[in-house]
């Protein structure tokens, strides 16, 4: 007790900044299969334990091994291949025309293309999604159409959003997929807003919520943690831990709680970490919460457990506050090269057709880009009219912005 | 015709709204089982249920961020915000969410809420339960701000506000619950049960919103007046003798500016009267409408008074309170520049 009596302050520090060897000794892996599947109704207090472990379906060889493998058939998974494959395909085209200047910004999901792209097959028709910034693939993997999300990206004539929202603030109520803010953790008090609505209503319809490591530290999280707890809405709450919330990693959000799943535990939310990086895990997870909340079981909190490999957004540097090689050192490595190395293991695929999958599906995006074009990009060819820029802030145009449009002459 | 006060009149556009449309559902702090500290929603929970009405944790981010989910899903939630000194909290859920659904969409999703929180002084709440945050709201495109200013208007403009398909924030000057307070707070209260606007119909009727009336013609100079302002504003007419035509604006957002414009032009003079403090509030906006739109007209400066720039105080109450006899001296004053 040498200083007691003079305070000190803490500020969390990464193991590793640039120059350093990217070092994730202190993230614990479990062998895969070694996490139990509880019943969906288990009391969660019996399974507080795996809101601190990681629960994996796929082995470095490959195989899904323990209680959360077996779930989709090969046509399935030669199917969530291919969705997180257009993802990785559509975000490199995306990129490189914001880089040309045809927008002006753009997110990718670069290492993180498992945890939508398999969460979406835990979902029923109807059920909705209040997404952030980076869950695209619940978009790619329900089908809908990637020239309709370019034509959004580039703010052109047939922008489904008439060029008011920033480049990927998608919206489509048809495929499950709310309006996406741009302000961060709004959206998860407000999924459980539409789940409680949904149970109201004696519905069936579920809702999932979305966040990243970084934003759990908003009220908002907190505020959505209570009420779909006391409400026991029916709702996914998912956490997507990519380990960077552009420059501040994880720890300066999660402080001394361990982990970001471990939140839920206070709030007697059963709470489950996942390999987000293991498409078959993330969606056995996914399932199991989904059940939950269709079966009057309540709230469910899922931490993924994944690492953002490319920049936060077109607009930042990652070089300049974590090591170049730190992605490569991740130890749960790259979701399409393992699913594509079951896939192999399970005889239906190979590094041929893998091969010619990519080409086939850089040729379908170059396609659906040429397409979009055609329909203008942000500083060229056709872009929503001056005129649209007045409507929809209301349902009817009120007299005050009425004198506006004609000011400006449209 | 039946008389309510302004407590019954709200409830009573509840209930004829739940009445009417199941997805109207209504909750707050304290609003199911108790029926609310103001006792707005008295009785709702016992005739429609837990489901339609309940108590919510504290936390407004939550209140309003669960009802524009809510919204989203198709429901029309009518929420409650204790007072609207402690709305800040869902503030972000209403300027960035429930104002831009609609547009930043396009339409696929909307956003047909109703906050309402009491509003303004009076009751020796000092800072945290008298606050007029209104400015706040009306600065926002896409929200829709309005301020009853009786029982009648109150349910109809409450009823109308739910069957919005937009979001309404809608202010419910406390002080004005039990009768239409004048700012002389030495004298009783004519309760509504003696005034003929709290002569509330039963059943459905709607006040449009965007509309304001003129509570009392003239010739001599404009008033522009909402909630309590009304009443003081007739209190000083009355004595000073000044022959002032008064509006009740009942809507700020969208604002009847016909009808401002048109009185305006007709006196040639105007005084904004508003609890909430001066700089930037409401008052500065009507100010310049009424500038750009009847220059030509105004023989003497827009005037305004309003709140002083200072939080709202507890013992000085009255002296922060823009009553009878300050509005009179600036209405003396219009009249002799």
């Amino acid at each position: 007790m040498a200083d007691a009596g003079m305070l000190r302050f803490h500020v969390p520090e990464p193991e590793v900044r640039p120059g350093g060897t990217p070092d994730f000794s202190d993230v614990t892996i479990p062998k895969a299969g070694s996490v139990p599947r509880p019943e969906i109704d288990v009391d969660p207090r019996d399974i507080r334990d795996l809101a601190f472990s990681i629960i994996r379906v796929l082995n470095r060889g490959g195989e899904p091994v323990g209680p959360w493998a077996g779930l989709l058939s090969d046509d399935e998974l030669l199917e969530g291949l291919r969705h997180m494959m257009t993802l990785r395909s559509f975000d490199a085209r995306m990129q490189m025309a914001q880089r040309q200047g045809k927008t002006s910004f753009y997110m990718q999901h670069l290492g993180e293309e498992a945890v939508s792209c398999a969460f979406r097959r835990a979902l029923a028709p109807g059920d909705m999604n209040f997404p952030t910034y980076r869950q695209a693939g619940l978009l790619i993997a329900d089908g809908y159409p990637m020239v309709t999300m370019m034509n959004q990206i580039y703010s052109n004539e047939a922008d489904p959003l008439k060029g008011r929202q920033l480049p990927i603030m998608y919206s489509s109520k048809e495929h499950g997929f709310f309006s996406i803010s741009g302000n961060l953790a709004t959206q998860y008090i407000q999924a459980v807003g539409w789940a409680m609505a949904s149970a109201i209503s004696n519905d069936s319809k579920i809702a999932a919520a979305w966040i990243g490591d970084g934003s759990t530290a908003e009220s908002d999280f907190h505020s959505a943690l209570v009420f779909a707890s006391t409400y026991k809405a029916p709702v996914v709450l998912n956490v997507v831990n990519n380990q960077w919330a552009i420059s501040t990693f994880q720890g300066i959000a999660r402080g001394g709680s361990g982990t970001f799943a471990a939140r839920g535990l206070g709030f007697g939310i059963p709470s489950l970490r996942v390999d987000g990086n293991d498409y078959l895990a993330v969606h056995a997870v996914a399932k199991w919460a989904a059940e939950r909340a269709r079966k009057n079981l309540g709230p469910t909190l899922v931490e993924y457990v994944t690492y953002r490999v490319g920049a936060h957004s077109s607009s930042d540097d990652p070089s300049a506050y974590r090591p170049k090689a730190e992605s490569d050192a991740w130890p749960l490595g790259d979701p399409i090269v393992r699913l594509k190395n079951h896939l192999i293991q399970r005889g239906v695929w190979s590094d041929e057709r893998h091969t010619q999958a990519e080409a086939e599906i850089l040729e379908t995006v170059i396609a659906s880009q040429r397409e979009a074009e055609r329909h203008g990009t942000l500083h060229a060819g056709g872009k929503p009219s001056t005129r649209d820029m007045f409507e929809g802030v209301y349902a009817q145009m009120p007299p005050h912005l009425r004198r506006q449009r004609q000011q400006a002459g449209v | 015709m039946p008389r309510r006060t302004m407590i019954e009149a709200i409830r009573d556009a509840m209930d004829v709204s739940m009445g009417r449309d199941e997805r109207v559902i209504v909750f707050g702090e304290d609003v199911g089982f108790f029926g609310g500290v103001f006792r707005c929603t008295q009785g709702l929970q016992a005739k429609y249920g837990k489901s339609r009405c309940f108590d919510t944790p504290i936390s407004e981010a939550g209140i309003v961020g669960s009802a524009i989910g809510m919204a989203a899903y198709g429901l029309k939630p009518c929420v409650e915000v204790q007072f609207a000194d402690y709305v800040y909290p869902a503030y972000d859920q209403i300027v960035s969410e429930a104002a831009r659904l609609r547009y930043r969409s396009n339409g696929d999703f909307t956003c047909p809420i109703v906050v309402r929180m009491p509003t303004g002084g009076g009751i020796f709440g000092g800072q945290t339960h008298s606050q007029s945050p209104e400015a706040l709201f009306t600065h926002v495109s896409g929200l829709k701000v309005v301020v009853p200013s009786n029982p009648h208007d109150a349910k109809g403009l409450l009823i109308a506000a739910i069957e919005d398909p937009d979001p309404v924030i809608f202010l419910e000057p406390k002080r004005l619950y039990n009768g239409p307070f004048d700012g002389h707070h030495e004298r009783p209260v004519t309760p509504w049960s003696k005034h003929e606007l709290g002569e509330v119909a039963d059943g459905h009727y709607t006040v449009p919103l965007g509309k304001a009336v003129i509570r009392r013609p003239g010739a001599a100079v404009t008033v522009l007046a909402y909630g309590t302002m009304v009443y003081v504003a007739q209190a000083a007419a009355e004595e000073t003798g000044i022959d002032a035509e008064i509006i009740d604006l009942r809507t700020l957002l969208p604002l009847d500016l016909e009808t401002i414009v048109d009185s305006v032009n007709r006196t040639g003079r105007c005084v904004i009267v508003h609890e909430a403090t001066l700089t930037s509030g409401f008052g500065a906006e009507l100010s310049a409408l009424v500038q750009e739109n009847c220059f030509y007209h105004l023989e003497a400066p827009v005037v305004r008074v309003a709140g002083w720039d200072t939080p709202y105080p507890h013992a000085q109450e009255w002296d922060y309170f823009p009553g009878p006899a300050r509005l009179g001296r600036a209405l003396v004053e219009t009249m002799e520049a």
